[in-house]
């Protein structure tokens, strides 16, 4: 039991560390290194609450393939530093403050919820719970619905993210020569 | 650990996320401060699978999962689009919706 804690401990302050550096680094191509790592002691805090599949998906779809994608735009676009001078200085604190007050308000939720199982370790689980045997066999069977919605949901984005990068230049040249396009 | 824990970590890593929103200028760096919030709302809703020992939890996070990945592909194509026409990368900036 020991040892979970000190595991639980290091990840936390792994991942807080982490976000605080996506947040504070100047470089986006540095907030975005921050980010694996965060998302890599997420996998480790998702490891701790018996759920392997996911903690497998965040590695490898989040920290694997999604941060890939924010690598190759960084580069694409320069990762320029942050303009220094403030448009508004008076908003800036004015966001801190207003996350301050939603962490209070977050925590009285949580603590205030008064739910009994919240001081326990969590349910009886056997081995498979959080196998991906387990994750299959709910999808197909009681949550078939939002599989297939969250497939077209991918399909709809692939295709947006196409319309998106397309060469506008291009376009315009076929719309010029006949208006066919 | 107990379930109390991973909840006000959720919570911590939630609120950091918000401050990230709120106070950078750089689109790219709010796509990256959307994503903590989306994972530390990951976290929370994988606590309490945890806590109810019910798979439900999990379903839902690997939804959401799904969708963090569609907005970053969509999010990531419009600012790839902005960097193409050459319009400043700061949200001040970004105040019309004509390209």
């Amino acid at each position: 039991m020991i040892f979970t804690d000190i595991v639980f401990f290091i990840a936390a302050i792994g991942a807080l560390a982490g976000a605080v550096g996506v947040v504070v680094l100047k470089n986006p191509f540095y907030s975005v290194l921050s980010l694996v790592t965060h998302l890599f002691f997420l996998a480790v805090l998702f490891l701790l609450l018996n759920s392997q599949f996911l903690a497998a998906a965040q590695l490898i779809v989040y920290a694997g393939a999604v941060m890939v994608l924010y690598v190759f735009v960084v580069a694409y676009i320069g990762g320029a530093e942050e303009p220094l001078g403030d448009s508004l200085p008076a908003i800036r604190p004015l966001g801190v403050l207003f996350a301050v007050c939603l962490l209070a308000e977050l925590c009285i939720g949580v603590i205030g919820s008064g739910l009994k199982a919240l001081d326990s370790h969590g349910a009886h689980v056997s081995n498979t719970f959080g196998a991906p045997s387990q994750i299959g066999s709910l999808l197909l069977n009681q949550f078939l619905i939002p599989f297939e919605a969250a497939s077209y949901l991918l399909l709809i984005a692939a295709v947006g993210a196409l319309v998106l990068a397309r060469k506008r230049r291009g376009f315009e040249e076929l719309t010029g020569e006949g208006g066919t396009a | 650990m107990n379930i109390t824990w991973y909840l006000v970590l959720s919570a911590f890593l939630f609120t950091i996320g918000a401050v990230g929103v709120l106070t950078r200028r750089n689109p790219l760096v709010i796509l990256l401060c959307l994503e903590l919030m989306l994972n530390a709302g990951n976290l929370a809703l994988i606590a309490f699978s945890r806590m109810w020992g019910n798979g439900d939890g999990q379903i839902f996070a690997l939804v959401v999962m799904v969708v963090a990945a569609c907005e970053v592909v969509v999010g990531l194509g419009i600012i790839v689009g902005i960097f193409r026409r050459r319009i400043p990368e700061d949200v001040d900036a970004l105040s019309e919706l004509r390209g």
